[in-house]
């Protein structure tokens, strides 16, 4: 699923030994992985006894990663195509009271609808800002993210949205299938959709090359801006689709939903694998980076940590992680 | 079809930018299994020839054939479509991916429900680089292999999906000898499979050595074509210049030998590559370094202008002993070094050519704290009037510049400080022809003005054109020192530069 692991020039020499095969073994790669199961271990040995095995509080851990994993999916397409998304967590937000508005008065589809075209309307504006006018994704997306929380507020006058339509309050993330939470299941339906289109489709590898490097790219007839355009757009459609799965789960819509999230999501997706630096990217390590955020943030709130003290412990797990994914 | 069918035939090509006019009324033929050297002078349209055959500008006139049909070339696309590859000079890899999914960038094999087939595309390059006889791992990322490994992962790009016709644009500008020469060994065998190649170099012996035909392009027209065999390279390099070369002979300048010299070096020690090193430098003259690939030139001219620290050993200028810790001190002693990556090291690329010539000239320019603009604006002009910088305007971005022009900023740059003593790292790599004799010509009058100049080249021909002295240098030593009169050829100084000595 994640890239195939980076091999040396074939040497005609000698059958490969297990050392050389480890030694050839990038283990930087699988950062995320092993920081994942250290983490893991040690809040169970630590907080055994106080519930952190329970399946109850590992469905928590998941179902509480969902919406950020979501996020991030989308996100690992931006970043691994060297640009950024800030504006996604407001998205959210906006997509959320959007959708709860029209289905109180209009229904289900409307409602669905309404959400989904915040993500699209803003996904255009942002694709076509960077792409048409060639103004940085950070700069406009920085801008997106005021614009989207602020329309959120405006519109609603800062109040709830309450949804009483059942079937989307299920649908989208209140429900559970089977034993699963629906959540769980949106999650993994865009991590292997998103996984299988960065590494097996033409789009994926346009992608990668796009963010890889941009003159190669269009030399080799790659179309990069509109490669540019539909990874942002798509990041905030995937956002306003986050945006109603906070909404279903609490059925309510708030702006206040999803705020914050783009730093979570951008932490998730470097923690992946992903290069910040675009031509890279790894949406299962994303998931894994989500997975980690998130139980960090129980094995803490367990442990008894206050949220001020959660943010430091947080902060400097993230910070290690990264140094020691580094090649260099 | 017979070695003598017409692979491209390009047919009153003419185009203009914004109403100037880049190609006028330019025929251009290769013929199959050929290979066909494009040469011409800095604007001469050879770059812009080629980006219409690639597709990259559309053409105002003219036609184009491929293989003898008449083709339109809109896109890059439909370029690689009709069978034409290009070889980047600077190259056009996504580093971050395999050398296959670089190979098949944009033409992925499929597989089941349309995704990726990485196996085959693996298989299919392996395919590929058994065909050119080059071995290559297909799955390994291209970012972690050499130089090298690059320009052949580009040719198997180019050749991996069908092309007929490659351009080449510079080749051998980043290889070392004997990959230059396994480099050779593969369009040997693409020609020999009826591949015609495009080949773009400044390098007179390489296109001798491997050239069958050459087009030499003046100011936007054709100005030949002939077989190699009917033109020697004086004739090019005229024709490309549009006027006989002088600055390419070596010339006996006369200078004084029995003055005091201005800069002696005793016994210097620096890391592996400086070992017991003692030579002089008189003033007026010009003193070549010749020596292979990690002989200690660089690192010598590093030590002598403050960069490596000295480790022991002496440095006297006007015959008084120096310590030189930085460039600062350097440049106070009136040292300048010209380093030999002028893009990463000599240039501010974004700046404008006069931010650039005044960087070292700050404090010339400055009333009170503040920078006099108009003091700097006259001294950049001077400069450039000197230097005959071909610039649009001053205050336009150096990277718009050609090669030779960045050259020729970079040189006025160091020469505005006025130094005593110049040192000038592969000082002509990148420029054409004419530039090249300009910039030698330049190292000639500074020397005529009594400045003592360090020239380090690994093109001896240059060297031998300009020095009048040259020192070779193996492992860190220096093993001769010839005067210019006693070196025979070409072939003597390579000798005594491999340590061979008859």
């Amino acid at each position: 699923m994640s890239q195939s692991i980076r091999s040396v020039p074939k040497r005609a020499d000698s059958p490969r030994s297990l050392r050389g095969l480890l030694a050839d073994l990038d283990w930087h790669r699988y950062v995320i992985y092993i920081a994942f199961v250290v983490v893991f271990v040690f809040f169970a040995v630590l907080l055994g006894d106080q519930g952190f095995l329970t399946s109850n509080n590992l469905l928590n851990i998941l179902r509480q990663s969902a919406t950020i994993t979501v996020i991030a999916v989308g996100m690992t397409y931006v970043i691994a195509c060297a640009e950024i998304d800030l504006s996604v967590g407001s998205v959210a937000g906006l997509s959320s009271v959007s959708c709860a508005m029209a289905i109180s008065s209009w229904g289900l589809v409307p409602g669905i609808l309404a959400g989904l075209a915040v993500g699209l309307v803003v996904g255009t504006i942002n694709g076509g800002l960077v792409s048409l006018l060639g103004i940085p994704s950070f700069l406009v997306t920085l801008g997106m993210l005021g614009i989207a929380a602020g329309v959120a507020q405006w519109i609603t006058d800062s109040a709830p949205q309450p949804i009483l339509d059942d079937t989307f309050n299920l649908a989208f993330g209140g429900g559970d299938l089977g034993p699963l939470p629906g959540l769980i299941i949106w999650g993994g339906l865009f991590v292997g959709l998103g996984a299988l289109v960065l590494n097996k489709t033409r789009f994926g590898r346009q992608v990668l090359a796009t963010g890889g490097n941009r003159t190669a790219a269009e030399f080799t007839g790659i179309k990069t801006r509109r490669i540019k355009f539909q990874v942002l757009l798509i990041s905030a459609t995937v956002a306003s689709i986050a945006g109603m799965l906070y909404a279903g789960r609490l059925q309510s819509g708030r702006f206040q939903w999803g705020a914050g999230d783009e730093l979570s999501a951008i932490a998730a997706v470097i923690l992946g694998g992903t290069s910040l630096f675009g031509g890279s990217g790894a949406v299962v390590g994303t998931l894994f980076g989500a997975l980690l955020i998130g139980l960090i943030n129980n094995g803490l709130i367990l442990a008894g940590l206050d949220s001020s003290q959660q943010q430091v412990v947080r902060g400097i797990i993230i910070i290690l992680a990264v140094a020691l994914a580094r090649k260099k | 079809m017979t070695a003598s069918a017409t692979a491209v035939q390009m047919r009153g090509i003419h185009k203009a930018f914004d109403g100037t006019t880049v190609l006028d009324n330019v025929d251009f033929e290769v013929a199959q299994g050929e290979v066909h050297a494009l040469v011409g002078g800095n604007g001469a349209g050879k770059s812009t020839l080629m980006k219409i055959l690639q597709g990259v500008y559309s053409l105002d006139q003219g036609s184009i054939r491929i293989g003898g049909d008449e083709v339109r070339i809109g896109s890059i696309h439909e370029a690689r479509a009709a069978g034409i590859g290009m070889v980047f000079q600077e190259f056009s890899l996504v580093p971050s991916l395999t050398v296959a999914q670089n190979i098949f960038l944009g033409a992925e094999p499929l597989g089941r429900g349309g995704l990726i087939n990485d196996r085959e595309a693996v298989r299919r390059a392996a395919e590929v680089f058994a065909e050119m006889e080059v071995h290559v791992d297909p799955k390994a990322v291209v970012a972690d292999l050499g130089t090298a490994y690059w320009q052949l992962t580009e040719i198997a790009k180019a050749f991996g999906q069908g092309a007929r016709v490659l351009i080449m644009d510079e080749p051998t500008a980043s290889l070392a000898r004997h990959e230059t020469e396994a480099l050779f060994d593969l369009v040997g065998r693409l020609k020999a499979r009826g591949i015609s190649i495009i080949y773009i170099s400044h390098r007179m012996e390489e296109i001798y050595r491997i050239a069958d035909r050459i087009t030499i392009l003046r100011d936007g027209r054709r100005l030949l074509t002939e077989k190699l065999t009917d033109l020697t390279p004086e004739q090019i390099v005229e024709g490309v210049v549009g006027k006989k070369i002088e600055g390419l002979r070596y010339r006996d300048r006369g200078h004084d030998v029995e003055v005091a010299p201005l800069l002696e070096a005793r016994n210097l020690h620096a890391g592996e590559r400086v070992r017991d090193v003692s030579f002089s430098l008189r003033p007026g003259e010009i003193l070549g370094l010749a020596g292979l690939m990690g002989s200690g030139r660089t690192e010598l001219a590093r030590v002598l202008f403050g960069i490596d620290r000295l480790e022991s050993g002496e440095i006297q200028l006007h015959g008084k002993a120096v310590s030189i810790a930085s460039p600062q001190d350097a440049i106070a002693h009136g040292l300048a070094l010209i380093p030999e990556d002028r893009r990463a090291q000599g240039l501010v690329l974004e700046h404008s050519v006069r931010e650039n010539l005044l960087l070292p000239l700050l404090d010339r320019t400055r009333r009170g704290p503040l920078l006099n603009a108009t003091a700097g604006r006259k001294l950049s002009d001077s400069l450039i009037s000197r230097f005959a910088v071909k610039v649009a305007h001053p205050g336009r971005p150096v990277r718009l510049l050609s090669g030779g022009n960045q050259q020729k900023v970079v040189l006025a740059k160091w020469l505005g400080t006025e130094p005593d003593i110049l040192i000038l790292d592969e000082p002509t790599a990148g420029v054409d022809i004419g530039t090249k004799s300009e910039i030698l010509e330049m190292i000639r009058d500074l020397a005529d003005a009594g400045k003592g100049v360090i020239v380090i080249s690994s093109e001896y021909p240059e060297l031998l054109a300009v020095s009048d002295r040259i020192l070779v240098l193996r492992d860190g030593t220096v093993t001769d020192d010839l005067p210019r009169r006693g070196i025979a050829d070409e072939e003597s100084l390579q000798l005594a530069v491999q340590g061979v000595h008859s």
